[in-house]
């Protein structure tokens, strides 16, 4: 091997060396599934391993090289979510009702990410169907955080965020429906992307909320999220409410400074109930910022603390109505000797679903029945155009938000797996941007005890742009996203 | 807002899920105390506010009606526990 430390490595980084000929994607191929068979025991991180699969598309990109050919990030390895569906290789959305299904066709985003030249080493953990905060949910038993083994590493992406802070893949995808990408990138150290909604097209990927629901990337860096951004995102006719927008190039528009920007500190993200410490690497993370020529403004996000109520109806309505498709006929899970059609469809679905699963599913079904859907559906779905138009005024004196990704550090395994509204609480920060459709990013800011906290910058709709630009420029003069977890370094 | 095991037994059946007779206590007392979360939407006033059911309030889009896909049931079928002549089998439900 030449000169890289998987363990810390970006994704620019191995594709230097992979246009140097340092390295083959092969021999890099193999040192990641080496890293990956070592570490993962330990962690979790990752349900399906593809040995044979990733080897022969690493052979492919070599191949291509060498003919000069390939895409953006050909020979990179990378690690998919277990929620998007690749054709032949298992997908369980980290549920007993998809343990054993095997998609027949790929995910937009994994043929686009394919075709860009990546090579993907397997399927990460989750929480189950996206469900949670913390990967407990997982019918695969937890992952668990490589800064603190004792600890969780959020949710629902936990999988992808451990994977890339220890080092098993320069790049993982992510969904996030309430802050899956943004609250695991927070606690394990790591760089999350929510882009906006209709950026990144949902086909092939397992649906929770269809109007919440988007990927992303999660990487160590931002100049990594641009690059894979690039690859992903982009109108597919496959998706109906994918949207037809311009598509910069986000790599480019890394360059410039922030000079002008005004970044807006809504007073509701630093209320006296943040912890303190947490507000103060926010605080200097802020002054970084305002170093490189952004100035600061105060705004008002008058309905924050609604946003946790509007969320848990918005999202188990559509779920219950998503997750509907899993009846024990046409694929999943499917009960032992049925006695009738009811007692195939209840036994399967009770059999194949975990508890907060059907926790969400029994939410959602009520505030959509006869009698409530007024008092609930649809006056959330009021309360939901309120919030969008709260992000709107602010964004007439702001170009960014910024705050805090999660309200704390990584928590231990079983804190708060028997208490769902404190587990919901971790998203507060986080959902009411999905509500609003918005682009998210999370930045490595610091550690709290030896546990990494975020910094969430939040954009207008279709400007991953500025969020990026942003981003790049505090990670050019931070090294807080270089830390890596010393558990990654023993193997 | 409070919740009977009964509405959540009936809930649960709209759902197609079964729920244990000895778990139906804590799934109901959870149910409640997410009710009671949910309940704080209540004093916000929507009056003569539009439901938002898109984030960007996009319009469907058409397209041309033609066909652009080719047959591959046989394909998409794989997955099925059960299949016959491209039909899924299900348990027999009429004597």
């Amino acid at each position: 091997m030449p000169d890289i430390n998987l363990a810390t490595a970006t994704a620019a980084e191995v594709l230097g060396a992979l246009n140097n000929r340092d390295i083959s994607s092969v021999e890099l191929t193999q040192a990641y599934l080496s890293r990956v068979d070592a570490l993962n025991g330990h962690l979790n991180a990752v349900i399906t391993v593809d040995h044979e699969g990733a080897l022969t598309a690493a052979k492919d990109a070599d191949d291509a090289r060498h003919r000069g050919e390939g895409g953006i990030l050909n020979g990179v390895p990378l690690l998919h979510k277990d929620i998007f569906c690749t054709s032949g290789l298992r997908t369980t959305c980290a549920s007993r009702m998809l343990e054993n299904f095997t998609p027949p066709y790929d995910a937009t985003v994994v043929s686009k990410l394919k075709a860009a030249g990546a090579v993907t080493l397997g399927k990460t953990n989750m929480d189950e169907f996206a469900m949670g905060s913390s990967n407990e949910t997982s019918y695969f038993g937890p992952a668990h955080n490589p800064w603190d083994l004792s600890c969780v590493p959020g949710g629902s992406s936990g999988g992808s965020a451990a994977a890339v802070a220890a080092g098993l893949a320069p790049l993982s995808t992510g969904t996030d429906t309430g802050g899956s990408i943004r609250q695991p990138a927070s606690l394990c150290g790591i760089t999350g992307l929510k882009p906006t909604y209709g950026r990144v097209s949902r086909f092939g990927i397992i649906a929770f909320a269809s109007s919440l629901d988007q990927a992303g990337p999660m990487t160590r860096t931002v100049e990594d999220a641009a690059l894979m951004l690039n690859a992903m995102c982009g109108l597919d006719p496959h998706d109906s409410t994918s949207a037809d927008m311009p598509v910069p190039n986000f790599h480019d528009a890394l360059r410039g400074d922030l000079k002008g920007l005004r970044i807006g500190l809504p007073k509701q993200y630093f209320s006296e109930l943040l912890d303190v410490r947490v507000a103060n690497r926010i605080q200097d993370a802020l002054k970084e910022l305002e170093a490189e020529g952004a100035t600061l403004v105060d705004v008002d996000l008058p309905h924050t603390q609604e946003g946790i109520a509007t969320y848990y109806v918005i999202a188990p309505a559509e779920a219950s109505a998503n997750l509907a498709r899993y009846d024990g006929v046409r694929f999943g899970h499917r009960c032992d000797d049925p006695t009738d059609l009811m007692d195939l469809y209840a036994r399967s679905r009770s059999e194949g679903f975990g508890s907060e699963v059907q926790r969400r599913i029994l939410v959602g079904t009520y505030a959509l029945s006869a009698g409530f859907y007024d008092a609930y559906f649809k006056k959330a779905q009021q309360v939901r155009r309120i919030i969008s138009n709260d992000f709107k005024q602010a964004f007439d004196q702001c170009d960014l938000i910024a705050g805090p990704s999660a309200p704390g550090v990584a928590f231990s395994v079983g804190a708060k797996s028997h208490d769902p509204i404190a587990m919901y609480m971790e998203d507060v920060y986080t959902l009411s941007v999905n509500l609003a459709g918005l682009p998210g990013l999370s930045l490595p800011a610091g550690l709290i005890n030896g546990l990494p906290i975020g910094l969430q910058l939040i954009g207008r709709a279709f400007d991953e742009a500025t969020l990026l630009q942003a981003g790049h420029r505090f990670q050019l003069r931070t090294d807080h996203h270089r830390l890596a977890p010393p558990f990654g370094e023993i193997s | 807002m409070s919740v009977t095991a009964s509405d959540v037994a009936q809930v649960a059946l709209l759902a197609r899920l079964t729920i244990p007779d000895d778990r139906i206590d804590e799934v109901t007392d959870r149910f409640t105390r997410v009710l009671d979360l949910v309940a704080e939407l209540q004093q916000v006033d929507t009056d003569g506010v539009l439901p938002m059911s898109n984030p960007h309030d996009m319009e469907q889009r058409l397209r041309a009606d033609e066909v652009t896909e080719v047959n591959e049931r046989d394909h998409l079928q794989q997955p099925a526990p059960a299949v016959e002549d491209g039909y899924f089998l299900v348990p027999k439900v009429i004597d």
